[in-house]
């Protein structure tokens, strides 16, 4: 198990340096004149020339890269070009928002699609289509267009919810509460939707495996069978896909952050990168790529510890 | 307000299609190549893969923009190179396993190209489920592109779906209305996609929809109430199990078995498939698929009466007085648990063992099922072990808790020969030294012949004939048995040498 | 005896490459020789995981060889790619174990047949006119070649892959398991076939099982693979029911017959040969 976590960490580091220079490289592609937009078209030639070399803009993208990796390596991810604030300061200041809504989405879509998707499987029947139907519409209706109709009918019509803003739990957890639940909701349905349906499949096809029936030839009771050895034998496959559903939800992050004015990551993300200030997309890149792996590989030694082949042959 | 729709419908959609296609030209043929030729090619596409689908897709959309500058076609693209993963490993997927079936070989061997084979016996598999996908596919990139839209991101001055949303949104508090149109518009698009998607998959897995749920009826009493003595360990009397169909009704597959076991005695019941003797079996377990029912007769088990027995006490005589032992070592252990668990866990729910007691029972079964070390294989998994192992691991565990009738169905068919020969003599070993009675259902006559005391032939779901296996074996009575025991080959059928066609001289 | 092989396999090595980063490998077939004559059946019996399926993956070519030879009339075959390996396809063909597996699902049977016949550049009419020929040869009905595997049973199905089989008129057929997955009385019956076959066409056949008493009832000679190794080969007589070798004798023993008094004999002697010698 330590040498199979060992290895994914090193595979992970490696597709970390990979993207980190694929995206350094593409983002400087264009060669915008940074120094034009940050001082203005007024701004005299000379004056642009020696902004661009005081950002270092004026050498090759190569060592471009190698300066910002080897500040990057010892925890510098340097400033901003526009506002000097600090990337690292920045990121971690907005990370708590960002972190409490995925936390939340993450529990509410495990547990959820969980329960639903058992149900659907063992009962069968109308139960099953209902769940079916409601995944399917999940699914289908865009994110952010569900965002809008929570925000419109429980924010503005019912007023149970604030519709924008965001109060830190430090300050006052039942505040904090009532700004994430609803960005929670939003992101947890098409979750859900993805989730609940791989579960339902797995459970379905584990009750139909051969030593199922011969549990029960051996006098064991039906939920036993089913919570002790259909859901430990199903949970594999449906984590998989509560893995893949993580990045989407980062994507989706970004616009709920944006609705509902919650000061994280993703509002960051769409503030910061649209004027193509590279040591801020850098960091973004960076943190929400060690977000997907560190998840996956969480996932990983879940599924490891549930399923004894797959540790093996791992 | 309805032409900005209509307008915004084609940008809308439009950008959907460039996406689309360029995640289909990227995913299929890569998909099908890595898939297909396997190797290098393979394990780099995998590993790019990976790589793209660690990417949030939002977070380079909008550092695509910031570079590429403000134009929705050239996001489009972008967006289809990040959703090609999908179609890349559904195609992958798909064509890994097609490409070790037989009929691939079988063309492969016929002389067929690859690029034939590819075409014929490949894409004819993947395209269902590439409809699927893109419909799927399509849905979730109109939602991205509306959802960059309505961020303001993409071309501020062409109207679409997603900026209209945008404007409503800055309104909301004021004329919330306007969000109505375009919201609609948009849900109805990706909703229909996905529903078309969905049932273009369930037109394609029609026949391995789920089976109905079994007619909730009472069985019928036995029709004939016979005088024959009843066997004093297993006793059935015109037993019929019946399997709900779809829309309705009921089709029987068993039509009125009758057998007896007496205590201590093997009885051999004998049939080829579809012939109804695993479903006999089964009834007798109370552990019939879903769908099917016991819908008339009688079974008693030393006496109890086990027909319309509720569920609750069924189960108490399983593992209990009746104990199974499966066909399918392999499949019919759980591959997330020891050995030992497995062993351990009913002697614990069905006989209230303490962990010790039953960890020492368990170690002592497996010494008595002749496994050389207990302790290693007690602590083993299930893929750790092979075939015959783990067919004598089921067979402790049927014995653990000492039951009075083992139904064995097909014990031995999945094992060589040389294995069969050993559980067999292991069975008549545990069999003699326990005094159980043994239901056997095999397609075997030689496995009757080596362990059966009596014998019952099946055939389309009758019993056809009964005796001493002596009776049975040598001197048939029923045309079917006689058939059956003419398609046996024994020692006498033994081919001549070869002798060369050529220099063959035709006997005066 | 002295005619010359049809095909002759000469101390014949396989390997697999396991998966992972180390990719190691696993020899399963150790230096196996034998050779089939024109219109004989060679007879390969053995458990699973014995080596015997690979041998006739060897002789189509579905596996690379490690090392060794294979001859088909004197040429070299083993590592033949692209055009030349599938001119042979002429020449060898084969039938499945697994009558499911083996035929596409969605395909007819007309056009499974028909796809050896285009693959060897026949034409369209020329091509219905052989398919009616073959399915008549494995007594199914003409009808057959528009319906879809789906509809027919396991010995029908497996009747069809021996009509793609025979559809170019290949010199040699290898059968791998072809009637294990088939009931007692069709399994007679498909047997049958292929001997009537063989009376008619004179094709050469590897009759892989592990069932010997089919082998024995199908084999001019007979040899018995163990783990990777050839261990007994000669007349089928001889072979199947007075073998030297133990692991032959094991085999032997181990089948049991359907006369009760001969299996309790049967039954007797294997235990006093191989008592407490188990694995």
């Amino acid at each position: 198990m330590l040498t199979f976590i060992a290895r994914r960490i090193i595979a992970g580091v490696f597709l970390l340096f990979v993207i980190s220079a694929l995206s350094y490289v593409l983002l400087s592609l264009p060669g915008a004149d940074v120094g034009r937009s940050l001082l203005g078209q007024s701004a005299s030639a000379e004056a642009v020339a020696a902004k661009n070399q005081q950002l270092g803009l004026d050498r090759p993208v190569i060592v471009q890269y190698g300066d910002w990796l080897l500040h990057a390596l010892r925890g510098d991810f340097g400033s901003s070009w526009f506002t000097s604030e600090n990337v690292l300061t920045s990121i971690s200041n907005r990370l708590p928002v960002t972190i409490s809504v995925m936390a939340g989405v993450t529990i509410v879509t495990a547990v959820l699609s969980f329960l639903l998707g058992i149900w659907a499987a063992v009962r069968g029947g109308w139960i099953d289509r209902a769940v079916q139907i409601v995944s399917v519409v999940g699914y289908a209706l865009p994110g952010f267009l569900i965002t809008l109709i929570l925000v419109i009918v429980f924010a503005v019509q019912l007023r149970w919810f604030p519709a924008i803003g965001y109060i830190d739990a430090s300050v006052s957890l039942s505040g904090w509460l009532s700004t994430i639940t609803l960005p929670i909701i939003a992101l947890s349905i098409p979750a859900i939707a993805g989730v609940v349906q791989q579960v339902r499949g797995s459970v379905k096809d584990v009750l139909n495996r051969d030593y199922v029936r011969t549990l029960r030839a051996r006098g064991l009771g039906p939920n036993r069978i089913l919570f002790r050895h259909v859901m430990r034998n199903a949970s594999a496959p449906a984590l998989t896909v509560l893995g893949m559903q993580f990045v989407g939800l980062l994507g989706g992050a970004v616009i709920v952050e944006q609705i509902f004015g919650l000061p994280g990551i993703g509002s960051m993300t769409v503030s910061y990168t649209t004027r193509g200030d590279i040591p801020i997309i850098m960091g973004l890149i960076m943190f929400t790529v060690v977000g997907v792996i560190l998840i996956n590989l969480l996932i990983d030694v879940v599924i490891g510890w549930l399923n004894p082949k797959a540790r093996i042959a791992s | 307000m309805f032409s900005r729709l209509l307008y915004g419908a084609q940008n809308t959609l439009g950008g959907a299609v460039i996406a689309l296609a360029v995640a289909l030209v990227i995913g299929i043929p890569t998909g099908l190549l890595a898939g297909y030729y396997g190797s290098w090619f393979d394990s780099v596409s995998s590993w790019v893969v990976n790589l793209v689908m660690a990417l949030p897709a939002m977070v380079v959309l909008l550092a695509s923009r910031a570079i590429l500058g403000n134009t929705v076609w050239v996001l489009m693209i972008v967006m289809g190179v990040l959703v090609a993963p999908s179609f890349f490993r559904l195609v992958r997927g798909i064509v890994v396993t097609v490409r070790n079936e037989l009929y691939v070989d079988a063309a492969r061997v016929s002389g067929l190209r690859d690029w034939r084979i590819i075409g014929r016996h490949i894409l004819i598999v993947v395209r269902g489920p590439i409809i699927v996908q893109i419909s799927l596919v399509a849905g979730v990139a109109i939602g991205l592109q509306a959802g960059l839209e309505f961020l303001g991101i993409g071309s501020g001055s062409t109207p679409t779906w997603g900026a209209a949303l945008n404007e409503a949104f800055q309104n909301i508090q004021r004329a919330p209305v306007l969000m109505v149109w375009p919201g609609v518009a948009l849900g109805v698009t990706s909703a229909a996609l996905v529903l078309f998607g969905s049932s273009v998959r369930d037109i394609l897995e029609e026949g391995a929809g789920e089976p109905p749920r079994a007619v909730a009826l009472p069985a019928e009493a036995p029709r004939d109430a016979d005088s024959a003595p009843r066997g004093t360990l297993l006793s059935v009397r015109d037993l019929a199990v019946a399997y709900a169909r779809d829309g309705g009704g009921e089709k029987e597959v068993v039509h009125g078995v009758s057998l007896d076991i007496d205590t201590g005695r093997i009885l051999g019941l004998v049939g080829e498939s579809g012939s109804g003797k695993s479903q006999t079996a089964f009834s007798v377990l109370g552990i019939l698929p879903q769908g099917g029912r016991v819908s008339r007769g009688s079974i008693t088990v030393g006496g109890t009466e086990i027909v319309g027995l509720p569920e609750k006490r069924h189960r108490g005589l399983r593992g209990r007085t009746i104990a199974y032992i499966p066909q399918e070592p392999m499949s019919n252990l759980d591959p997330s648990f020891t050995i030992g668990s497995q062993l351990v866990e009913p002697m614990r729910v069905t006989l209230g063992l303490g962990a010790a007691e039953a960890r020492t029972k368990a170690i002592e079964l497996l010494r008595m099922v002749e496994i050389a070390d207990p302790e290693r294989t007690f602590r083993s998994y299930p893929h750790q072990i092979s075939g015959g192992m783990a067919q004598r691991v089921l067979i402790a565990g049927a014995m653990s808790c000492d039951p009075e009738l083992v139904i064995a169905d097909e014990p031995t068919t999945a094992l060589d020969v040389t294995v069969q020969a050993e559980v067999l003599n292991l069975l008549r070993r545990l069999q003699s030294e326990r005094g159980m009675g043994v239901l056997l259902v095999t397609h075997n006559l030689g496995v009757v012949a080596d362990i059966c005391d009596t014998v019952a032939v099946m055939e389309h779901g009758r019993i056809v004939e009964t005796g001493t296996v002596a009776q049975v074996l040598t001197a048939p009575s029923h045309p079917y048995t006689q058939r059956l025991l003419a398609s046996v080959l024994d020692e006498s059928d033994v081919r001549p040498p070869w002798r060369d066609p050529s220099t063959e001289v035709t006997p005066a | 005896m002295n005619a010359t092989p049809l095909i002759e396999l000469d101390d014949v090595r396989v390997a697999f490459t396991g998966g992972g980063l180390r990719r190691t490998k696993t020899e399963v077939l150790h230096g196996v020789s034998l050779d089939i004559r024109p219109g004989e059946t060679h007879g390969l019996v053995g458990e699973s995981g014995s080596g015997k399926t690979t041998i006739g993956r060897a002789i189509l070519g579905l596996v690379p060889l490690e090392s060794g030879s294979i001859r088909f009339r004197g040429e070299r075959i083993d590592g033949l790619r692209g055009t030349r390996r599938r001119a042979l396809a002429t020449q060898v063909q084969v039938v499945f174990q697994d009558p499911y597996t083996s035929l596409n699902p969605s395909l007819t049977i007309g056009d499974t047949l028909a796809e050896p016949l285009r693959a060897q550049g026949m034409g369209l009419a020329d091509a219905r006119r052989r398919i009616r020929e073959l399915l008549d040869a494995v007594a199914l009905p003409s009808g057959a070649a528009d319906r879809l595997p789906r509809e027919f049973s396991g010995g029908q199905r497996q009747r069809v892959a021996i009509a793609r089989a025979l559809a170019i008129r290949p010199a040699l057929i290898v059968c791998d398991e072809a009637v294990s997955a088939l009931d007692l009385t069709t399994q007679r019956t498909v047997l049958e076939l292929l001997l009537s076959i063989q009376k008619e066409t004179g094709v050469s056949y590897l009759f892989i099982s592990h069932d010997l008493s089919v082998v024995r009832h199908m084999s001019h000679r007979v040899s018995v693979i163990y783990r990777g190794d050839i261990v007994e080969s000669g007349d089928a007589a001889v072979v199947t029911s007075a073998p030297s070798h133990p692991y032959s004798r094991k085999l032997l023993l181990s089948a049991p017959v359907v006369d009760p008094a001969a299996q309790a004999e049967r039954r007797r002697q294997f235990e006093s040969e191989f008592a407490g010698a188990r694995r």
